[in-house]
């Protein structure tokens, strides 16, 4: 009895037979998924499978649904668009909401750690795709969570960016150790990133798979290629070129999974 | 190798930096006054040379005589204060009960429930009718005057800033509630700025309409005012002063526009819209 409630209490995220229908549709059915303090997990999956939902249920978005679903009360929350409130300028975007220390100083060391001092005093209206990001990563990171729900966040950057992107909150991951839910459907970012990948399909945890992998990773490691290949399999991914004749950059069709 | 690839490349169009394009045409403001300084023109040859009789369309020079008269006599002057006290009473009545009706059914839906239908039928009333029974129920003092100024502005804005309130991005509705905003940070620092835009358009409106109101009004019922100068000069027969009148309404008009534009100069800074080619 006791060993359980310690168990729990080393959690950031519990969730137990969760489900959450759209209509008649069922978009999560009774998943169950625990992700420790400080652990760093990404959910990989298919357009559709219910991955962006679970995390929009996570973050106290989303009631319609049935299930025992507990969260660390200190969350940061990052979407796949920026969503900064245009009328506030970058460092106030980054500082709103925080009952105590809503001032500047604690807004540029916020943006300092993302690379953004500089633009503190722009409007969101100005800043690049990948600046738009990092200071609504910054604005979840201010608040120091215990728990990082990350909703594709680097979907809509082109690939330099997203790379630069990734760096950074593996960095900032290493520096402040909070839990991370990544929602992602890049295999090689959840490999680059993740303590543990798991695989949602058709609204449940298909797979899982702990990334034991010294860090930081580079995808040309021969152990993150077997990895990757087991991820893409699961994922039901076909190789559409021959290998001998692959470019560089992966060219595969993700299928629905129907 | 040429030194002029266009020569080798006819087919390639010239991209023509911006402050190359229209260097002919003269600065905006001179472009944007053309329009008035020709009619203007217009108005002093036809008045001059007698297409038009005086009687009937004073020229400028008339205009500008009786209205240093109307000042040196400190009728106009009078009259200017009445008129402008009228609206910015009315205005701030209308105000505040408009946004504030609006915020009450934008914010809560047992607020629509309540307050949208009712207004909505007042809305189509036209308020111009109302003066006999303004004149009945309220007099023939100040209070009829500011109460159609008030009701002409409370419309506009009730339905511009209820619009704004339905239309704020509900994705940054998320955000708030993932940034743990209680409900008065809510609405001051998300939905009412995001209302904003349409607020203001509702205030264009809405200070259009009192102007009407107020000319309405006076020139039913008054003992001073802009309205009321018209209204004596009818009876005394001076086209002049009707159309001088008329001519000071317009710039008030175009004044509370202007300022409407500065405001949204100033509080618009953050948005990023088309500005016209």
């Amino acid at each position: 009895m006791l060993s359980s409630e310690k168990a729990r209490h080393s959690l950031a995220v519990s969730v137990r037979g969760l489900t959450r229908r759209f209509g008649e549709r069922l978009v999560i059915d009774a998943l169950d998924l625990d992700i420790k303090r400080g652990e760093f997990v990404a959910l990989l999956g298919a357009s559709g499978c219910g991955k962006s939902t679970l995390l929009r249920i996570l973050a106290d978005l989303d009631h319609e649904i049935e299930g025992d679903v507990r969260v660390s009360p200190r969350r940061g929350v990052a979407f796949q668009s920026p969503r900064l409130f245009p009328w506030k300028r970058v460092w106030n975007n980054v500082v709103t909401g925080l009952r105590e220390g809503r001032d500047r100083t604690h807004a540029d060391a916020a943006l300092t750690e993302v690379g953004l001092a500089h633009r503190g005093d722009a409007w969101p209206k100005d800043l690049s795709g990948g600046e738009a990001q990092r200071a609504s990563l910054a604005r979840a990171l201010v608040r120091n969570p215990d728990l990082l729900l990350l909703d594709e966040p680097f979907g809509s950057l082109d690939a330099l960016t997203r790379l630069k992107a990734q760096a950074l909150v593996a960095d900032l991951w290493q520096k402040h150790r909070q839990a991370v839910l990544l929602v992602t459907h890049d295999v090689e970012e959840a490999l680059l990133l993740a303590d543990r990948v798991v695989v949602m399909r058709d609204g449940t945890v298909a797979h899982e798979i702990v990334v034991d992998l010294p860090r930081p990773r580079s995808p040309s490691e021969r152990q993150f290629g077997r990895l990757r290949l087991q991820l893409l399999d699961w994922l039901g991914v076909v190789e559409t070129t021959p290998p001998a004749s692959r470019s560089p950059s992966l060219i595969s069709q993700i299928s629905d999974g129907h | 190798m040429s030194s002029d690839p266009y020569a080798q490349n006819p087919e390639l169009e010239r991209i023509i930096p911006a402050r190359r394009r229209g260097r002919h045409l003269a600065p905006r403001s001179l472009s944007k006054s053309t329009g008035a300084i020709a009619l203007v023109l217009l108005w002093w040859l036809a008045t001059t040379y007698g297409w038009i009789s005086e009687d009937i369309f004073p020229s400028p020079q008339t205009l500008w005589q009786t209205f240093l008269d109307l000042v040196n006599g400190g009728e106009l002057g009078d009259a200017l204060m009445l008129s402008l006290e009228r609206v910015v009473i009315g205005f701030g009545f209308g105000f505040v009960t408009g946004v504030g009706l609006a915020l009450i059914s934008g914010l809560f839906r047992l607020g629509e429930d309540i307050v949208d239908a009712p207004m909505q039928m007042a809305r189509t009333l036209p308020w111009a009718g109302l003066i006999p029974l303004l004149i009945i129920w309220l007099g023939i003092d100040e209070t009829p005057k500011i109460t159609l100024v008030a009701f002409a502005v409370t419309f506009p804005l009730y339905i511009n800033t209820f619009a704004g309130i339905r239309n704020v991005d509900k994705t940054l509705v998320e955000v708030a509630h993932t940034l743990n905003f209680g409900r008065a940070a809510l609405i001051f620092q998300v939905i009412l700025p995001g209302a904003l835009p349409n607020l203001l358009v509702g205030l264009r409106y809405s200070l259009g309409s009192a102007w009407l109101a107020l000319v309405f009004a006076e020139t039913v019922n008054a003992q001073g005012g802009l309205g009321y100068l018209i209204t004596h000069a009818r009876e005394v027969y001076r086209v002049d002063i009707i159309i001088l009148c008329l001519a000071i309404y317009a710039l008030l008009g175009l004044s509370a526009d202007l300022i409407v534009r500065l405001l949204e100069k100033l509080l618009l800074s953050w948005r990023q819209s088309f500005d016209g080619a």
